[in-house]
């Protein structure tokens, strides 16, 4: 086995990130442009509330974002109780416990690319829409969203990439369980602790960094391409 | 079709109270900055809703504040000249010209396409970028967007405003065929008096958020009681005239209802109809024909009314023919000549006085 190859536990640990990052992102992308465009346009009471809540996880130490969501969505948490009764659902220690702190985790990160792409957009660009005879579904399709999609896209790219590398939220909420929550960071924590698992821990910090350096040069070009979209260039 | 315009809106430090008609062709709607211009017609797209308002564009109400009625934007087929332009950046020339017409969901209408595109002159930029464009390019597109959209009554918010001279002179023709062409009212804002007293075809002066004169251009032109609105350098008569001949020495000679006038060559072919401006202040009057004068233009005059300036001068209002020439002369002139009204005189203007700028299409 050559050094490269990796191991069916590693293998395991880089397919569940994947999965977790990639719903982690999904399911909060609407939630996250309804946000953005919230705190880019809108003006209501407890807008700075709402920001600052948004924020809060790039704050907190995650042990403590960790603690907190294992507090309401644990098996005696009120949340945690409300979804198992309702609907049969247990998050904790599930790799869904995993996506759902990856999620807050990366928020603010999601919302901040999405906010600044947001304001870049001129509203008199959508008025002059309006003025053209387009719905305001319309306008949002065909000005706002590709005004703003490089944003939007930049926006995602972090989000995945942080919850790639999400690590204490993840393991204080959802543990360290191979196979089920063990997800690259976690996993790479476990073989350090281990005799002989250097070897291993180093092809995933590996995998790691690729994976950060990628998104950190996608999420790059697509925010050049948001300002010169926004120029029209 | 005419549109009514009622609004009373309040701004924290600022109220609006205006009224006016804007029958088809061009209405200026003329105030210094800050007057409401921009509020008014901001309300009339839609944009602003005013405290109270009652808009009719022909028969329908675009919004009516006693029966709550209120057409938002897209539905009140207004077209809308900015004086940023407002350009989608993410599409090209043919994408912006086309938003309207796809945005409403109608079929495409080749022939009036190319003849918005001719008209404005636009066929060599449709594959452009929006950013690519000049300043005066912008604004031709963005009149063509308003025009395609299919609209009811054109709306143009300073559309010259960015624009140096030169380009100003450039597309000053076109509004002018538009005006002509295009069977709709068409309420254009601008500061800039000369802009809008080539174009415009009905007058609403404001200040301070009321209207204070409105009504046909030329009757507001050469009323003396403009004189304290417009500046007594603004006001004057505009006539209707027709291109007659061309002479060898470089001017051209126009027919107008009191007789004949020579102006310096205008580009333009014979038998055209003009509107040529003349100024108060450039109007000389004499009780005899002149003789050995330097002037070309002698036009036998009756005086209509004579009404004191806003110096040491009097605005006489004049019949030459059947219409309204207007004359600046100081208190001693008037006096010396003995004027009054139902005098016979002659009006007088040197062919030089009148410039390229105070002749436009009709």
């Amino acid at each position: 086995m050559s050094w490269f190859e990796l191991g069916p536990a590693e293998w395991a640990a880089v397919r569940l990130s994947i999965q977790v990052s990639f719903w982690a992102t999904f399911v909060s992308l609407p939630f996250g442009l309804l946000t953005a465009f919230a705190l880019a346009r809108w003006r209501f009471p407890g807008k700075t509330i709402l920001n600052g809540l948004v924020h809060l996880p790039l704050i907190l130490p995650p042990v403590v974002t960790g603690y907190l969501l294992l507090s309401a969505f644990g098996r005696r948490g009120p949340l945690g109780q409300f979804l198992e009764q309702t609907f049969g659902i247990t998050i904790a220690f599930q790799w869904t416990g995993a996506a759902l702190a990856a999620a807050i985790m990366a928020f603010p990160l999601m919302v901040r690319a999405m906010r600044l792409a947001i304001e870049t957009v001129d509203p008199k660009l959508e008025e002059a829409a309006a003025t053209l005879g387009a719905p305001r579904v319309i306008i949002f399709f065909t000005i706002t969203l590709p005004l703003i999609l490089p944003g939007l896209i930049a926006g995602v790219i972090l989000a995945f990439a942080k919850a790639m590398g999400e690590f204490g939220a993840t393991i204080t909420f959802v543990s360290n369980i191979p196979g089920r929550t063990q997800t690259l960071p976690s996993a790479i924590y476990a073989f350090l602790q281990v005799p002989g698992g250097e070897n291993a821990a180093l092809r995933l910090v590996v995998i790691s960094v690729v994976i950060a350096m990628s998104a950190l040069a996608l999420s790059e070009v697509f925010a050049r391409r948001a300002a010169k979209r926004v120029a029209g260039r | 079709m005419s549109l009514s315009v009622r609004i009373k809106h309040h701004f924290p430090n600022f109220s609006l109270d205006a009224a006016f008609e804007a029958p088809m062709g061009i209405t200026g709607l003329i105030g210094p900055s800050g007057s409401g211009k921009s509020t008014i017609i901001n309300a009339i797209a839609g944009l602003l809703r005013p405290d109270e308002s009652r808009i009719v564009l022909g028969k329908g109400a675009l919004s009516d504040t006693t029966s709550g009625a209120w057409r938002p934007p897209r539905d009140r087929a207004v077209g809308y000249v900015f004086q940023d332009h407002r350009l989608f950046p993410h599409m090209n020339v043919a994408k912006n010209l086309d938003y309207g017409r796809w945005a409403r969901g109608r079929p495409r209408d080749a022939a009036r396409h190319d003849q918005v595109v001719e008209l404005l002159g636009l066929g060599g930029l449709l594959d452009r970028r929006t950013a690519a464009l000049s300043g005066g390019e912008k604004a031709r597109v963005g009149i063509a967007r308003a025009l395609l959209s299919g609209p009811h009554l054109l709306l143009m918010d300073e559309p010259l405003a960015a624009l140096d001279g030169d380009r100003k002179g450039e597309i000053l023709p076109y509004l002018e065929r538009i005006r002509d062409e295009a069977e709709i009212p068409i309420v254009y804002v601008s500061h800039a008096l000369d802009e809008v007293i080539r174009l415009a075809t009905t007058l609403v002066l404001m200040r301070d958020g009321k209207v204070i004169q409105s009504g046909p251009a030329e009757d507001i032109l050469c009323d003396p009681a403009s004189a304290s609105t417009l500046g007594s350098t603004a006001i004057g008569a505009l006539l209707p005239a027709r291109l007659t001949g061309k002479s060898a020495d470089g001017l051209s000679e126009l027919s107008v209802s009191g007789g004949k006038l020579w102006v310096p060559q205008i580009e333009a072919t014979t038998e055209r109809l003009l509107r040529i401006r003349v100024h108060a202040n450039d109007v000389l009057l004499s009780r005899e024909r002149p003789t050995g004068l330097s002037a070309l233009n002698i036009l036998p005059a009756t005086v209509a009314r004579i009404t004191q300036g806003l110096g040491p001068d009097k605005l006489v209002q004049l019949h030459v023919g059947d219409d309204f020439v207007l004359a600046q002369v100081t208190n001693r002139s008037a006096n010396a000549l003995e004027l009054s009204e139902g005098a016979a005189c002659f009006a007088i203007l040197k062919s030089v006085a009148v410039s390229q700028n105070d002749i436009s299409g009709r």
